[in-house]
């Protein structure tokens, strides 16, 4: 008899015991937990023969399974806008006017809401972890224009190794609109594993612009996933900074469930020491006249990794798609590394899709036109790549948002030239 | 006194300058010409710091130390500026942002304190009116899209504000128009004497117009061939190189 499954390895044997243990008692979505299970007891963690994971194989470097964690944290009184996740746990919190918030567990145990409505076509074995021991989140709802920025703290305050897998869904309705912040923060030198989700639907005519900060500790393994369905003319607008975290991938899967609705897909990622950060794009133009726009920038410095894999798919009754995709890496050391993967699988005849990766050293010329005027090196290379990371905050409408993305970016620099 | 001894370099293994001695005096401005591909650019990325090019042998001596351990940014903050026959693009960086952290870096390399917000800006109107910029061109990153002319015209905005002792023009008539050409040549004139020191590198007789030299060099294959008064360029508009060339 072939064997096809390799043996299992300490983490997965780890997690498929923690669902079988805590099965009876999770909130909810009974059916989809128990398929989502399946699917990973099958496949197992992805490694790099996982064509989605070659970069990252997740099978290798996740060997052992953090615990769950079973204490509650303390509440704490809620800052304006904000919403808090404190080591899995939703504690409750401020949001603007217009917006429905409710504790996940309780939206899934009344059945309001479904788990990977979000995900189209897509499938992935993260995701599917997620939404089989997913235990606590935020589930949102927005009826109207609302101006003020809502944003979900995901804190670790953990003094040990843990999992945590907490999942945010969000659904804005049809020509209503919403500015998401996440906010990942956690220890330094704590191996904390975490799984987080975002889903947002967006009904028709929807507006929404979401921002991710990933200043995870230099020791987490951080994966995330923002999946998002699309109604007609719906816009949305993403942005991922990424600074945090010892190993992080951040997956966005997007499906267009009807026309003319656009996307705006941004990554600014700044890494260094051994970092290693995957930013995993799976657009689907399922539908005609669908506009999508994506610019990753990334900065890598020491013997940190970067990675960018762009799926851009056009089914072939998926005309008039526009999808213009860019990665670009500055390298700032001789061990810095890019793998930049761009894919176009396109079905229609009448489409303009297009895509272009660089990745290379800043240009010598303009370090010492700079120089030349008095600028030192490191003030040289941080105004170049200050500009380089800079040009993806264009997209953010918000100023103090920008400015608040701006001043990060700048942070980091200090801290190199330091 | 800049002071070029001897000088040789090479790039990639191929010589450009073959013992070139050239002395610039304190509040003397010097003019050298030559033909295409002589030399001179190299000459200038040479004083300015450049690091592609292999000095094999001889030395540049700022006031009677030598420069050629210092990086670019130690050897603008000591006095030294070019103004680029190709003016480099900065995409993303505003050039107030950019005139504002060289002014900056400048004089924090020569234990100052910074410029407070008001100086610098009154600063800047002063000197961008003075050269016929459009302060809206402040706004626009480096260099960005800006015509051959506004590029110099920037160089000579930076070479005033950041008030050099020893200036390199590389060639900052090309691309000028007559007008423009007149504008750029006051801006030069009003930063003469006071001790500086200045190096116009040019291939026209037409900006030594604007711009009288005390001296004139003559450059060809990587050497100067001839020194002499003004009179020298009229001679070469006249003559051209060859003579010098065959000679060299
Ligand atoms: N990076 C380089 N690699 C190889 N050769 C070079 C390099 N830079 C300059 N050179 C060569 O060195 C020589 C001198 O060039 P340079 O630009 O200094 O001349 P120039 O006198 O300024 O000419 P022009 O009047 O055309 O501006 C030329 O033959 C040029 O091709
Ligand atoms: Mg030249």
């Amino acid at each position: 008899m072939a064997n096809v499954l390799p043996m299992r390895t300490p983490a997965e044997t780890a997690l498929i015991e923690r669902f079988k243990a805590e099965q009876s008692s999770l909130p909810g979505a009974v059916e989809a937990r128990a398929e989502a299970f399946a699917r990973f007891e099958k496949s197992g963690l992805p490694s790099r023969r996982v064509e989605a994971y070659h970069y990252t194989d997740l099978r290798n470097l996740m060997r052992e399974a953090a615990p769950a964690i079973t204490a509650r944290p303390e509440p704490r009184a809620p800052e304006k806008h904000h919403l808090l996740i404190e080591n899995g746990v939703y504690l409750g919190g401020d949001a603007p006017e217009g917006i429905l918030v409710l504790p996940l567990a309780e939206a899934l145990r009344e059945g309001r809401v479904a788990l990977g409505a979000a995900m189209g076509a897509a499938s992935d074995i993260v995701v599917d972890l997620n939404t089989a021991l997913c235990r606590d989140g935020i589930y949102v709802r927005v009826d109207t224009v609302v101006e003020a920025p809502l944003f979900i703290g995901f804190a670790e305050t953990l003094g040990n190794a843990a999992s945590v897998m907490p999942r945010v869904v969000v659904e804005v309705a049809a020509g209503a609109a919403l500015t998401l912040v996440e906010l990942h923060a956690g220890p330094d030198g704590i191996a904390y594993q975490k799984n987080a989700v975002v889903e947002l639907i967006l009904g028709d005519g929807a507006k929404v612009e979401h921002i991710r900060i990933n200043e995870g500790g230099d020791k987490a393994l951080m994966l995330s996933t923002l999946a998002v369905k699309l109604g007609a003319e719906a816009e949305l607008m993403s942005l991922g900074l990424v600074s945090g975290g010892e190993v992080s991938r951040h997956q966005v899967f997007v499906t267009y469930a009807g026309e003319n609705a656009k996307i705006d897909l941004r990554g600014a990622t700044m890494i260094k020491g051994r970092q290693h950060a995957d930013n995993t794009l799976v657009v689907d133009h399922a539908v005609p006249n669908g506009v999508s726009r994506e610019l990753f920038r990334n900065v890598i410095d020491d013997e940190a990794q970067g990675v960018f894999q762009g799926r851009i798919i056009v089914r072939p009754h998926a005309q008039k798609t526009d999808g213009q995709m860019a990665s670009n890496a500055v390298l700032l050391s001789d061990g810095a590394g890019m793998a930049n993967k761009p894919e176009l699988e396109i079905f229609a005849d009448d489409v303009v899709c297009a895509h272009g990766a660089t990745s290379g050293a800043l240009d010598e010329n303009q370090l010492f036109y700079l120089m030349a005027r008095g600028l030192p090196r490191s003030e040289a290379e941080a105004l170049l790549v200050e500009a380089f990371l800079g040009e993806t905050l264009d997209a953010v409408s918000n100023d103090g948002l920008r400015e608040v993305l701006a001043e990060r970016i700048s942070r980091w620099l200090e801290a190199r030239a330091r | 006194m800049l002071e070029i001894r001897n000088l040789h370099v090479e790039i990639d293994g191929k010589k450009i300058l073959n013992g070139l001695d050239l002395v610039i005096r304190p509040g003397e401005v010097a003019a050298i010409m030559g033909p295409n591909g002589s030399g001179k650019s190299t000459l200038s990325y040479v004083i300015a710091g450049k690091e592609d090019y292999e000095i094999t042998e001889g030395d540049i001596l700022l006031n009677g130390q030598s420069i050629l351990e210092m990086e670019a940014n130690e050897r603008a903050a000591a006095g030294i500026f070019l103004a680029f026959q190709y003016p480099l693009e900065i995409p993303g960086v505003a050039t107030m942002t950019f005139l504002k952290a060289a002014m900056n870096a400048q004089r924090k390399a020569r234990g100052e304190s910074e410029l407070s917000p008001g100086d610098f800006m009154k600063a800047v109107r002063g000197a961008a009116e003075k050269l016929g910029i459009n302060p809206d061109m402040l706004k626009r990153p480096l260099n960005v899209g800006f015509s051959g002319g506004e590029k110099k015209r920037m160089e000579i905005l930076q070479m005033s504000l950041l008030d050099p002792a020893y200036c390199i023009l590389d060639e900052t008539d090309s691309g000028l128009d007559i007008d423009a050409l007149r504008i750029v040549a006051e801006g030069v004139n009003a930063l003469r004497g006071a001790g500086r020191g200045m190096l116009v590198i040019t291939h026209y007789q037409r900006l030594l117009d604007h711009i009288v030299p005390d001296v004139v060099h003559i450059m060809a294959k990587g050497r100067i061939v001839k020194s002499g008064g003004k009179e020298l360029a009229l001679e070469l508009e006249k003559n051209g190189y060859a003579d010098y060339v065959e000679a060299a």
